[in-house]
């Protein structure tokens, strides 16, 4: 069992819905949402709470800076 | 063991990366998966984390760039096309206990800038040069720059970029390598490339962009110069993703990472 779980916090009106934290997510934390934004982009969200290590690979590759990310030790 | 909830997790004393407060409020105007927006972020938490915000100023180019100032806490002069160099130079001189910094596209810096960028480099002025090669003119829609690469297709050659005719006369020109260009002069310190595309590209860029400011916060001479190889997936007409992986095949052959020269001293591959 993992040593830490995380969990990110996006900011959807900011979010552009580009996907480069989706590649850069080794656990296959996040996916794009159906739904828009006010800007019309899907926007991205955490689709598997339960794998998210809390690295914060998708925070530094983030374009626009949107997402915290929170670690806790088991 | 209790279960373990999303609420637990999202606590204050949990957060481990946010974006740096010396970015302000405003939403960047960059199109998605665009690497000048991870360029600013690492610039400002490199600044947050030197602690030098307070006597930064930064010269932003015309290109993409032209409206960084609208993003960065820190005070901003806006520099004519190519300008940046010369403009940092005057400020750097008139005030040698402020952080300068630079910030240019290839278009800016490659191209127009040319004659400021080489001119600035050979006198060894201190200061910090942040280089975003993405190989096209990004604001004004997708030409041909000096650093586009041979066969890419832009605006201006819709063919492809053809560095001569079939019969040998000159046409386009080749890939400008200006990064190993400046690093031939003995005014430069810190040369080196480096990218944006994945985390642990992000990671080194941030190291090597500290160590620029560094340098230049210790006093040590010369021109500290750092290129980001970044794309620009509106006008190379592919998705984010796509366009970072283009960029690691195609791109990063032409540009290969690394430094070029450190303390004077070219590091030889």
């Amino acid at each position: 069992m993992a040593k830490f779980r995380g969990a990110i916090v996006v900011d959807t009106e900011r979010c552009k819905g580009c996907g480069v934290c989706i590649t850069a997510c080794p656990c296959g934390v996040i996916e794009l949402a159906k739904e828009v934004n006010g800007k019309g982009y899907n926007y991205a969200f955490m689709a598997n709470p339960e794998a998210c290590i809390g690295c914060a690979s998708c925070g530094i590759t983030c374009p626009d800076g949107v997402i915290k990310v929170y670690k806790k030790a088991l | 063991m209790a279960e373990i909830t999303l609420q637990d997790i999202i606590q204050p004393e949990n957060l481990v990366y946010e974006k740096s407060k010396l970015l302000t409020e405003k939403p960047f105007h960059y199109c998605p998966g665009c690497g000048h927006g991870t360029v600013h972020r690492i610039i400002a938490e490199v600044l947050e984390e030197l602690g030098v915000d307070d006597r930064t100023i930064g010269v932003s180019p015309v290109g993409c760039a032209v409206m960084a100032y609208d993003y960065f806490d820190v005070d901003f002069v806006e520099a004519a096309h190519g300008r940046a160099p010369a403009c940092a130079t005057g400020i750097k001189r008139v005030w040698p206990d402020k952080v300068v910094f630079s910030y240019q596209g290839d278009g800016d810096l490659a191209a127009i800038g040319t004659c400021e960028t080489i001119h600035t480099c050979n006198r060894g002025e201190n200061i910090t040069m942040i280089f975003v090669n993405n190989g096209i003119y990004g604001m004004t829609g997708g030409q041909m720059a000096p650093t586009t690469l041979v066969g890419m297709k832009t605006a201006t050659t819709p063919y492809g970029r053809m560095p001569q005719w079939p019969d040998g006369t000159p046409n386009n020109g080749f890939p400008l390598q200006i990064t190993q260009l400046i690093a031939q002069l003995p005014g430069t310190r810190y040369v080196t490339r480096q990218a944006v595309f994945s985390a642990a590209a992000v990671r080194n860029a941030k190291k090597a962009i500290k160590k620029a400011f560094q340098n230049q916060i210790e006093n040590k001479n010369g021109v500290n110069f750092v290129e980001i190889v970044s794309n620009c997936n509106s006008n190379w007409k592919m998705s984010a993703v796509d366009a970072n992986k283009w960029l690691q095949d195609n791109m990063l052959p032409v540009y290969p990472l690394g430094d070029l020269k450190d303390n004077f001293e070219l590091i030889k591959k």
